[in-house]
This record gives structure tokens, C-alpha cells and sequence, in this order.
């Protein structure tokens, strides 16, 4: 466990898989999911992991078969991208619904039209309200770690509730990065095997997903959602756990750089790597920046968000989605409607960037972060790198 | 509206799943019909085929071995009648 | 995946070891005269309590569940309309993992998947044609009714030739639905699997051997019942059976079944009755005239010896 090894990051998640002992996987093939997936599949070919690998003819079945794999008690995993996410988007709010502890990769892929198999959020961004739990991976080792995490979380008696790790498709799924892997025997001491509190059995027969009439379905509703508030505390206590037997310790939300920077770039998934150079570029030339990642996307860890970002005199959000016809991407209404309740409020800079793989380097952060110094950037938000005519 | 039906959500199954198998049998549907079942026992042959057929699964046979209907569940559908090849059961307002 | 389909020692269920224990409880919302349900009840008599059922959306499902009360002594689960076939495969795949590591102490359970028509031969198609493709070992039932009756008789692909629907109304330019009945059986059996077989609650007999062979087979099985629906078709509720053998007699609705290919007619009609006999027992029919009526009784006699000339090719 000492040693780390260089591998795709597919094949690490797909590591974590095995290592978790799913009992179901119901995959359908989706670039940039397939590495994790046909991995999976030799694993099973092979006898290394002890599980049905159901081959499905679509996500939605995907999505429907895990549904009932997990209904039935079994441990279940699935992977998705993109518009096979969008295609099992029906079958996400009834597997929280349902309350069942289903756990998804998301390889987070641009969605169509026109087809870009390149990466940004706009397909986790468009599931926003399923009521999973949604955590994003920053890098390899996150990935593998998370993706074990996952099940803990996602079975916890207080949860129950599906959890999907969203990882940044190609510019993750598809690198090659040091991770290192855990022993099997601590990975079963860490997390239990699934004891489920409602299955499908004949002995104790149970009506799943019956009619929710009118005086019950807005009860149903609160049911799931308590639960998904109620994960946060969940969530970081894994995440604790998880720093103490493994010594790799994950926040909600957490911030980098120096404690009192005035300007903060707040970011999820991989693009934080990116960053977090250009904020030691310009921490060493002097500026006051940092940066704050949202690790935990849902439920939104409101307090730790409103702990990293207090003092800060400005945010520039980075979203890596848009969201057509609003006065902001995802994640800056996000911080936006949280702040109205706050009686000092940064200002607030969004820019919209590496939509459908485009790349975003250092240069343009140190750029982004030069324009918001001089109140260049859009007051609502800026499409990075568009070209214009105009 | 069943009063369990009017809870806090708290008191909600996981997932608001019913894990009172069969339950529906505390709904009177038997207020539905307005004809009911007569059966002639003189006609009566003890075939059971109204027990078959009926879709509230309501008949049964009895310990006389005559099949009677369980108006409290019984639609006054008419298929027992229809069905009946001694024309045994008639239909009458309820 | 055509194996040896292991009904060498099947006892047959006759009116003397009919299973009566039912599985569906009383105080269902089912319509008055609802063959359906009785379908669906007869079903599960066969299959027993060690069962598992996946329902589609549709009237079944809305029927047997509005919370608080379950008509279902059996675990039961709905998902959605499209994926039943989907949600079984899951289920089954589940238990058949759990049993293989020792986390399942019981008998591997029945896996009864449970579509109208529209789930089945219409929006969820494809999750069955997966499903049935990939072998599990689940028995799937449609239940036809032959229109999408839960939102309020919209046709479906499976609504008969010159039925008037909501969506399909006969009209001085229409003749109602202008498409031939889907053959949902035919297309199940094209996946070549080891059962496959169409039955009707009319003939209870035929329909639960079908349902205990099709259990008894190791594989996928695709049941496919005619379920008369007194509403959607605008018949009489006390007369729903007597359609339902009204549907057989005439060949309407011919009963066969498909053991591993090999087709066989398990109700053969000597002196068949004329359509016309089944279609006045309907007013969705109400409209066709002397000719259509000539046209549909064509195509059933032509439909019937197609049906002959499969079971005679094979043999």
C-alpha cells in the first residue's frame, strides 16, 4: 500500500470495484466509460471478482437493472457518461425514491448536439436534483479512494440512498496517474458487506414504489430528501474514517493557498489540479488568491462552503456547464442564492470554461484572475474563449 | 383515504414502500355494484367455475360446498352468472 | 440458449390439483368483470408465494397499489412503464450473485415480470428483447388488452385491425386502428428461447400449465394473455369471459405455445365461429361494416394457417 503504481485512472476505479465486491454490474458501453467497464467484465471472466456482469442494451436498462439488483439485496455498481446518463435520467429519481444504495461512475462527458465525447459537467449538471449523492474526484488517487467510499456511504443505514463519483472524462478517466492501492483485508474491515434494510424477499413479502397518492407523495418526497441532507454529516464521516485508516484525508469542501487570500477560484473535478498552479503562480508573484473545491456536490455542504470562502472579498466560479437561459452556470447560482442570506457577500465572477473538452490551462486562470481584478469579466458570466465576431 | 395514509413522514417506509402484504382486503369495493349475486341451490351443481372466474376473487367455496359471494368485496360484475352452466346464479338489485 | 427445455416429468394441473391459494387479495380497484386481473391472479396461483414480481406501469400496477393498501402478498416492485423486462433481469441477476456467494440461504424464487400491451410491444420493446436476449432465467407476461386503457383507451401496436380507440377513432376517413395487431409472440420467439406461449384466462386450464411450464423451464419464457377489458373495449362486464372464448372460437385470438421452437396449437377450434360473432360482443367494432368484416375474417383464416403451417413444418 506503500508504493504507488502507474495506471489509467479507469482501471483504478475499476480496482475499487472489484476490491468493494460488487455482487451486479449492469453496464452499457459509453466513451468514456468503457475502460471501466470492460475491465470489470475481465475481472469477472476471469474469476477475480465473484459477480453478475449483466450486459444491458441500453443505460436506461442499465440504470433499471441495477434498480432491481439492488431491490433484490445485492450490491450493485453501474458507469455512465453523458447521454447515457440522460438516457437513464427517468430511473435516477426512482432509484433514491426507492432509497437504494446504488453506486455510479460518471464520466463526466459534454452533452449533444453537436456529439463531443469531451469532457465537461453538463450531464451530471442536468441531474442536479435526482437525489443522489454526487461527489467529484479531483485526480487518480481520489478517484480509487471515492469510489470505495461510495458504497459506505451509499449503505449506510442513516443514507441509503444511490451515490454517484463523477470524474472528468478523458482528462482523468483516460490518464495515466500513481494511485495507491489498498489491501484487500483493509478495504473488508473498512466496508462491511451490504446489509440491506428492505429487499424483495418472499419470506417478508414488501410493495415497492406503490402509488403515491396526493396525501402521501409530498411526504414520500420530504423522506428522500431529509435523508440526503442528512448524508453530509454522513459523508464526512466516512471522509474522516477514511483519512484515519488510510491517511488520505478528503473535506467537503476544501480550500487552498494562503488562508487570508482575497480572491478565490472555486472549482470541482480535475480542473482544480490546473488551478491550483496558476494559484501558486500568482501567490508567488504576490496576489492574494486561492482556491476553495467543492468535493461534495449533493447535498451542497453549505457550512464548510460559507467557512472556506469567509474573508474572501471575491469569487471567481468556475462551471464547467451552462446553463442555457439562467443568469449563471450551475455552480454560481449555486453560491449565489447562498450568499443572498449572508450579510457580507464577495463579489461574485463566473466564468463558464472548457465546455465539450476545450482545453483550460494555467495561462488562462492567471488570465481570468488578471480580468476580475479589473472588473473585466461579464457581470453575469463569461463564456471562456468563445470566438466572436463581434 | 385509509388513515395510514395521513402520516408524518417519519412514520413512512423506506422508499414509502407497504410492508403490510394483502392489506387491500380492508376496502369495502363491494360498494360498487348494484346488482349482487342470488344463487338457486336447487340449480347448484358445486362446480366452483363462478370461483374461477370471478375477478374479485371473492367466491369460495364454503363447508357445504356450495360457493357463496363475498359482498363485501363483490363488484356485481356478473361474470359468476354469465359463467354458471346451470344457470344457477342470478343477477338482482342490490 | 435453446436447451433441454426439463418437462420431461411435467405433471400436469388439472381441475383436480388446481392451485387455489391466491396471491392477489380481495379490495383490488380493478373495473367491474376485469379479466385482467383474473389473468394476472391465475398467473400467480401457479407460480406461488416463492415468487418475485417486477410490474410495469399501467392498470395492473395502478390497481394493486395505491399506498396504503397492496393488493400483493407477494414481493412486488414497480419502477417504471418501459423497463420491466429491464428491472427483472436485475433482480434475477441479483439473487443468482447472492446464491452463488452464499448470501442467499433460500431457493433460488420465480422472477415474474408483469406488462400490458403498450409496456411490453410498444415503450418497452427493447428492454425486453435485452432481456430475453441475454437469457435470464425470469418468465415475462404481457397482459393484452389491446390499447393503452390506463390513460384512457389510447391504441396501441397492439390493438386489433379496425378497433375504435381514443387515439385510433373510427371516422368518415378512418376506420379506426388501420394497423394489424402486432405478433408480440412471434417476435419473442425470434429470440429463440426456450418457451413461448399466448393464453387466455377463458381457458384457465391451458393458461396455468403454460404458466407452470414456462416456470419450469430453465431460461427465459414469454407468456402472452389476452386480458378483456369490459371498458376499453365497450363490452359487457358479466360478458368478459365469454368474449375471452369468444376470441379463441373464432381464432381471433388462436392459443399456442413454442417449446424450444417447436410450435404446437393447444386449442384447436374444429368448427371455428365467424368474426363477426366475436366483434358484436364489442362496441369498439361497432362501426365495420359488412365488408371490413369480410376483409378481417380473411386475414384470421389466412393468420390461422400460417399458424398451422408452422406447426406441421416442424414436426
Amino acid at each position: 500500500m506503500t508504493k504507488a503504481k502507474g495506471l489509467e485512472v479507469s482501471l483504478a476505479v475499476a480496482e475499487a470495484v472489484k476490491q468493494a465486491n460488487v455482487d451486479v454490474i449492469a453496464a452499457y458501453p459509453i466513451t468514456p466509460q468503457t475502460h471501466i467497464v470492460e475491465e470489470l467484465s475481465v475481472y469477472v471472466a476471469n474469476g477475480e471478482l465473484d459477480a453478475e456482469y449483466v450486459p444491458v442494451e441500453s443505460e436506461h436498462t442499465a440504470m433499471s437493472a441495477s434498480v432491481g439488483s439492488s431491490a433484490a439485496g445485492a450490491r450493485t455498481y453501474t458507469a455512465t457518461s453523458a447521454q447515457g446518463l440522460a438516457l437513464m435520467h427517468e430511473i435516477l429519481f426512482i432509484a433514491s425514491g426507492l432509497r437504494l444504495p446504488i453506486v455510479m461512475t460518471v464520466a463526466n462527458r459534454a452533452l449533444s448536439a453537436p456529439i463531443s465525447i469531451w469532457n465537461d459537467h453538463g450531464d451530471i449538471m442536468a441531474e442536479r436534483d435526482i437525489g443522489w449523492v454526487q461527489i467529484f474526484a479531483e485526480n487518480g488517487q481520489e478517484a480509487y479512494d471515492l469510489s470505495i467510499a461510495a458504497f459506505k456511504i451509499a449503505e449506510d443505514h442513516r443514507v441509503l440512498l444511490p451515490v454517484c463519483v463523477n470524474i472528468d472524462g478523458f482528462i482523468l478517466t483516460h490518464m495515466i496517474e500513481p494511485v495507491l492501492f489498498i489491501d484487500q483485508k483493509k478495504i473488508d474491515a473498512f466496508l462491511p458487506p451490504f446489509n440491506p434494510a428492505l429487499t424483495l424477499d418472499p419470506k417478508k413479502p414488501v410493495t415497492m414504489g406503490p402509488v403515491g397518492v396526493p396525501e402521501v407523495y409530498a411526504e414520500s418526497r420530504k423522506q428522500c430528501e431529509q435523508a440526503l441532507i442528512n448524508s453530509r454529516e454522513i459523508v464526512a464521516e466516512v471522509f474522516d474514517q477514511w483519512g484515519k485508516t488510510f491517511d488520505r484525508n478528503y473535506k467537503l469542501i476544501e480550500k487552498n493557498g494562503p488562508d487570508e487570500a482575497k480572491s478565490l477560484f472555486i472549482t470541482m473535478g480535475s480542473m482544480g489540479e490546473t488551478t491550483m498552479t496558476a494559484v501558486q503562480e500568482l501567490t508567488d508573484s504576490g496576489e492574494s488568491v486561492g482556491q476553495v473545491r467543492i468535493r461534495l456536490w449533493r447535498p451542497f455542504p453549505k457550512k464548510e462552503f460559507l467557512n472556506a470562502i469567509a474573508g474572501a472579498e471575491e469569487l471567481i466560479i468556475i462551471d464547467r456547464a451552462l446553463s442555457p437561459g439562467s443568469h449563471n452556470g450551475p455552480v454560481a447560482q449555486e453560491v449565489k442564492a447562498l450568499l443572498y442570506d449572508e450579510p457580507v457577500k464577495p463579489r461574485v465572477h463566473n466564468v463558464i470554461a472548457g465546455l465539450g473538452g476545450r482545453d483550460v490551462t494555467v495561462k488562462d486562470f492567471k488570465k481570468m484572475y488578471a480580468m476580475s481584478r479589473k472588473n473585466e469579466l461579464d457581470p453575469n458570466y463569461t463564456i471562456w474563449g468563445v470566438r466572436s465576431d463581434a | 383515504m385509509a388513515e395510514s395514509a395521513i402520516c408524518a413522514w417519519q412514520k413512512l417506509e423506506l422508499g414509502t414502500a407497504i410492508t403490510t402484504p394483502g392489506n387491500s382486503a380492508e376496502l369495502r369495493t363491494g360498494d360498487w355494484k348494484t346488482l349482487r349475486p342470488e344463487t338457486d341451490r336447487e340449480k347448484c351443481i358445486k362446480c366452483g367455475m363462478c370461483s374461477i372466474y370471478c375477478p374479485e376473487f371473492c367466491i369460495s367455496e364454503a363447508e357445504d360446498g356450495y360457493y357463496p359471494a363475498d359482498l363485501f368485496y363483490c363488484k356485481g360484475c356478473g361474470i359468476c352468472a354469465n359463467e354458471c352452466p346451470k344457470k344457477a346464479i342470478s343477477m338482482i338489485m342490490d | 440458449m435453446l436447451n433441454n427445455p426439463g418437462l420431461e416429468n411435467f405433471e400436469k394441473i388439472t381441475s383436480k390439483n388446481l392451485p387455489r391459494e391466491n396471491y392477489i387479495s380481495p379490495g383490488h380497484r380493478a373495473c367491474q368483470g376485469c379479466a385482467e386481473i383474473l389473468a394476472l391472479a391465475m398467473v400467480m396461483k401457479v407460480a406461488g408465494p416463492n415468487t418475485i414480481v417486477a410490474n410495469a406501469t399501467g392498470c395492473m400496477e395502478i390497481v394493486t397499489s395505491p399506498f396504503p393498501q397492496t393488493a400483493w402478498k407477494l414481493p412486488w416492485i414497480h419502477v417504471a412503464f418501459e423497463n420491466t423486462a429491464a428491472v427483472a433481469s436485475g433482480i434475477e441477476a441479483g439473487i443468482k450473485a447472492l446464491k452463488r456467494k452464499n448470501k442467499y440461504q433460500d431457493d433460488l424464487p420465480n422472477v415474474i415480470a408483469v406488462g400490458g400491451d403498450g409496456a411490453t410491444a410498444d415503450i418497452g420493446l427493447q428492454a425486453l428483447s435485452g432481456a430475453l436476449e441475454r437469457g435470464h432465467n425470469f418468465l415475462y407476461v404481457c397482459l393484452d388488452n389491446e390499447a393503452y386503457m390506463n390513460t384512457g383507451i389510447q391504441r396501441s401496436s397492439s390493438t386489433p385491425y379496425g378497433a375504435s380507440t381514443t387515439t385510433s377513432p373510427a371516422g368518415s376517413q378512418s376506420i379506426g386502428q388501420q394497423t394489424w395487431k402486432k405478433d408480440m409472440p412471434g417476435i419473442a420467439a425470434a429470440h429463440n428461447i426456450p418457451y413461448v406461449a399466448t393464453a387466455n384466462p377463458g381457458f384457465h386450464l391451458d393458461l396455468m400449465n403454460k404458466v407452470k411450464k414456462a416456470l419450469t423451464i430453465n431460461g427465459p419464457a414469454y407468456l402472452h394473455i389476452y386480458s378483456a377489458c369490459p371498458t376499453g373495449w365497450r363490452s359487457k362486464p358479466e360478458k368478459s369471459i365469454e368474449v375471452s372464448k369468444l376470441a379463441v372460437q373464432t381464432n381471433v385470438f388462436p392459443l399456442y405455445e413454442i417449446i424450444n421452437g417447436k410450435l404446437t396449437i393447444t386449442k384447436k377450434i374444429n368448427k371455428p365461429k365467424p368474426v363477426v360473432d366475436y366483434f358484436k360482443t364489442q362496441r369498439r367494432f361497432a362501426h365495420l361494416k359488412e365488408d371490413d368484416l369480410k376483409f378481417i375474417q380473411q386475414k384470421i383464416d389466412e393468420q390461422l394457417a400460417r399458424l398451422q403451417r408452422l406447426e406441421t413444418d416442424k414436426e
